[in-house]
């Protein structure tokens, strides 16, 4: 299942665990990143918690948590290399995944219908 | 995810325009406010790549947004200009060759920056250029100043570009006038394809190259056969921004203004022998005292470069600690970023006047962490300015 937030992260959600990223429009809004923050592998957070930081050469951005739940894997490829995230944001560029504590909040995020209308 | 530099949903319809303004929307600019003009940010090549374009080859920048201001004498003779402007800048500007150009400071009775300015001697009147959301201050202020004794008037029928780059002289030299001949800070008037312009050989970037002052009816026309050469992009105030920072340059508003003294800011060397203490026009400038007495005894805190140590940047306003728990505080970061040609974080700020050494380890507080940086001299990248 494909979902997505007003705040343009996409989550792919397989079970009761969330691989989350940034969509492609929001990378292309950015611009070229040179600098990713990711969380520790058990950290929790709640929906709306600053949970990254990537970073432009002019500006920084918060990456919210999209649902409540506990972060068991981060992708360190990002790290390394941040321009991962404008070449490929909704795939290999995937930021963390997220154990999420209610799956089921998930039915109120976005479908892709919904974000694409969103963003036209 | 949001971004917190971007002006929501403000009101746009007050901004100013440019002259180059339908060319920036035809070139597929991001617009933004700055300074009270509609102003690109970037072009769709994007921040990292226009930067590195512009250290590479050469970057066309729309710098209309600046003041320019003539400073004629009402006596005929430029000396009479000269020092009636030094009545407001700590500047030697009877010292200023015809044709050549100098950084300047309007400073007020408590030695702090009302503005930084470039001065030029045109021979028969001063050509200043001065930053957009100053330039009403500085006018009247140069109206009161020196209106007795000169005529003031601001050009607004006039663009201002600047090209800048290793590839810069090439460029222009190739399209238009000899430029070649000319030194860092010459100034000349020429004829490029019949339109009347005053180029000067310097910048805002570190690099090589020039701005020309543009009469309004041939801006665009002049500035499109600029963009038309191959070695020629179009940069916004992202990559002005970054450039100027790698530099080592101040922003006024960030790293200068009318808190700062030239001293605190480490920008001595704008105020040339004579007008220091001994000289033969020394003080006679709003604020000497204070900013002399600096000059003898040191100023309590200064502007440093701040390069720190990983690859997270280290944005104005991070706070700056002697120790890594964050319980010395000595400054306050003004101006920081990620400098692409020097691919890493650089940035620049106010500290102690004993923590101001370079080499000295410091810490930014971060996001809640206290992150390694290093006392560094200025700028960041080789200067290439043809002298």
């Amino acid at each position: 299942m494909l979902k997505f937030t007003e705040e343009h992260e996409w989550l792919k959600i397989e079970g009761d665990v969330a691989t989350v990223g940034i969509t492609e429009h929001a990378a292309g809004q950015l611009g070229d990143l040179v600098f990713v923050e990711l969380p520790e592998a058990g950290a929790s957070f709640a929906k709306g918690d600053s949970a990254a930081t990537v970073e432009s050469v002019k500006a920084a951005s918060d990456v919210y948590c999209p649902l409540d739940g506990e972060i068991v894997e981060v992708n360190q490829a990002i790290v390394d290399d941040p321009s991962l995230v404008n070449s490929d944001p909704q795939g290999a560029a995937w930021f963390f995944k997220l154990k999420l504590a209610d799956p089921s909040a998930a039915n109120a995020l976005l479908d892709e219908a919904a974000y694409k209308e969103l963003v036209a | 995810m949001r971004q917190t530099w971007r002006p929501d949903l403000e009101d746009i319809s007050h901004l100013k325009h440019t002259p180059l303004n339908a060319l920036h929307l035809s070139l597929g600019a991001r617009m933004v406010p700055f300074a009270g003009y509609d102003m690109p940010v970037q072009y769709p090549e994007g921040v990292l790549k226009e930067h590195l374009h512009t250290r590479a080859a050469a970057g066309l920048f729309d710098v209309s947004h600046m003041g320019q201001i003539v400073v004629r004498p009402k006596s005929g003779r430029i000396e009479d200009a000269a020092l009636a402007l030094e009545k407001l800048v700590p500047v030697d500007v009877l010292g200023l060759a015809e044709g050549r150009q100098r950084y300047g400071l309007f400073t007020n009775d408590e030695g702090g920056i009302l503005d930084d300015l470039m001065i030029t001697n045109l021979g028969d009147h001063l050509f200043l250029v001065v930053n957009a959301a100053c330039k009403d201050a500085d006018f009247e202020h140069l109206k009161k100043g020196l209106g007795d004794t000169c005529d003031v008037k601001m050009l607004d029928d006039r663009a201002l570009v600047a090209l800048q780059g290793p590839r810069a002289e090439a460029v222009l030299c190739e399209l238009w006038a000899d430029v070649a001949s000319m030194r860092f800070m010459d100034v000349a008037e020429a004829d490029l394809h019949d339109v009347s312009c005053i180029i000067s050989r310097s910048g805002y970037t570190g690099e090589d190259g020039f701005e020309i002052s543009i009469p309004v009816q041939s801006a665009v026309d002049v500035t499109q056969r600029l963009l038309e050469h191959p070695d020629v992009m179009p940069i916004g105030l992202g990559a002005r921004d970054s450039l100027r920072l790698e530099a080592g340059l101040c922003l006024y508003g960030n790293d200068i203004d009318t808190g700062t003294t030239p001293v605190e800011a480490a920008l001595e060397w704008a105020i040339q022998k004579s007008r220091r203490s001994g000289g033969d026009r020394s003080g006679g400038f709003p604020g000497a005292e204070r900013i002399l007495s600096e000059f003898a005894n040191g100023a309590k805190r200064r502007r440093v470069g701040l390069k720190p140590e990983g690859r997270a940047p280290v944005r104005g306003g991070a706070k700056v600690f002697a120790d890594a728990e964050g319980k010395m505080a000595v400054g306050t970061v003004t101006s920081g970023g990620f400098g692409p040609s020097v691919d890493g974080p650089v940035a620049m700020g106010y500290v102690d006047a004993d923590q101001a050494g370079n080499g000295t380890k410091l810490y930014a507080e971060v996001r809640g962490k206290y992150l390694p940086l290093t006392v560094t001299a200025m700028p960041f990248v080789k200067q290439t300015y043809k002298r």
